[in-house]
């Protein structure tokens, strides 16, 4: 099985796509190792919210105001806040960029093959209402996340970026 | 009580280069009442104006932003008191126009209304001023004596009713091309 990625270098991966804004709830995979070390990173301005699909609205007002930001939050989280999805981030046309915990998923399986129901239907989810996607869970994944964020910024889209195990130091 | 449109009125003769986001009756009246490309309309689901408004503040700190929010609307996300109260942007006024009832659908009262103090509620979350107002004359003296420009978040509860009708104009509310617009003007101001 290959690697975990390593935290420092989805951080490092996220600066590089010009984020500054992290909207946040803690997550068991991104708490210690992600959400942590940003809100101690100066170059980030670390927004808590205590809804998903409030974090959502604060992404696409970021937008409007020319700002860059990466909404990182739960997969329940995610289920949760679908009609969110469907009009802030889809209907509106807002490039809101998630980062999103797979708590429970096992390593080195595949989502939809994943022991928890709940884990095994968020691709689904986002499949039937045409969400972009990718699973970032091994070190050679951080290649995939610049591209992710820049995709969603000219599709004005949103992009789901699936984080399948807690990330190593 | 104050008429809506009268209170919108008041505030639209005070307006200068400030955002302003606002949510379904009061922003199909506000289009009408103080058109401007500033107007923030687009916030894809209920009780998510006040968030857009947070994300609109702390992108643009230079720029003063207005909530026009709905008693229903807040009810429905009523964590984001608590989230704007902890990011505290100086820049941030959240009215509240409180008419007690869902009027877009249907004008059913909204849950133990008249006994909800949107007021308190605030305050029980941490901003720091909130203000009530039923009487028009109340709310432009106060305008009048410099609330836009005091430093936020500030919640201001307007009690009112309906007032003169406006014609209902969706495109302009939710049209994605005007969402364009504002943040062409709102990188230009």
């Amino acid at each position: 099985m290959e690697n975990a990625i390593k935290a420092p270098d989805i951080i490092r991966e996220v600066k590089r796509a010009g984020i500054r804004f992290i909207v946040a709830l803690p997550d068991r995979v991104t708490s210690e190792r992600l959400l942590k070390p940003m809100l101690a990173d100066p170059d980030f301005r670390v927004v808590q919210v205590c809804k998903e699909d409030e974090g959502m609205s604060i992404c696409s007002g970021l937008y409007a105001a020319g700002q860059r930001a990466l909404l990182l939050i739960q997969y329940t989280g995610l289920l949760d806040s679908l009609n969110a999805m469907r009009g802030v981030a889809i209907e509106c046309k807002s490039p809101i960029c998630f980062m999103v915990g797979l708590l429970g998923k096992e390593p080195g399986v595949p989502p939809k093959q994943a022991k928890r129901y709940g884990i095994r239907v968020v691709e689904p989810v986002l499949d039937a209402m045409q969400i972009e996607h990718e699973l970032i869970e091994t070190e050679s994944d951080s290649t995939k996340i610049v591209p992710a964020i820049e995709r969603a910024y000219e599709r004005l889209a949103p992009v789901v970026m699936m984080i399948g195990r807690e990330p190593a130091r | 009580m104050m008429k809506r449109d009268e209170c919108l009125k008041a505030l639209a003769r005070r307006r200068k280069d400030e955002v302003v986001v606002a949510v379904y009756t009061a922003a199909q009246e506000w289009i009408h009442i103080s058109p401007s490309e500033l107007n923030f309309t687009f916030v894809g689901a209920m009780g998510q104006g006040s968030s857009h408004a947070l994300g609109l503040a702390l992108g643009r700190p230079d720029r003063r932003v207005v909530v026009l929010d709905g008693d229903g609307s807040l009810l429905m996300n009523l964590g984001s008191l608590v989230t704007i109260a902890n990011a505290a942007p100086k820049n941030f006024i959240h009215c509240v126009c409180e008419n007690g009832t869902y009027e877009t659908n249907g004008a059913v009262a909204i849950p133990n209304r008249g006994k909800v103090s949107f007021a308190g509620l605030a305050r029980g979350a941490g901003y720091p001023k909130t203000y009530e107002f039923a009487a028009l004359d109340e709310w432009e003296r106060a305008l009048d004596g410099g609330l836009l420009k005091e430093d936020g978040p500030i919640l201001v509860d307007l009690k009112m009713e309906p007032g003169e009708k406006y014609p209902e104009d969706f495109r302009r509310l939710y049209n994605v091309e005007y969402r364009d617009a504002f943040k062409q003007t709102l990188a230009k101001a």
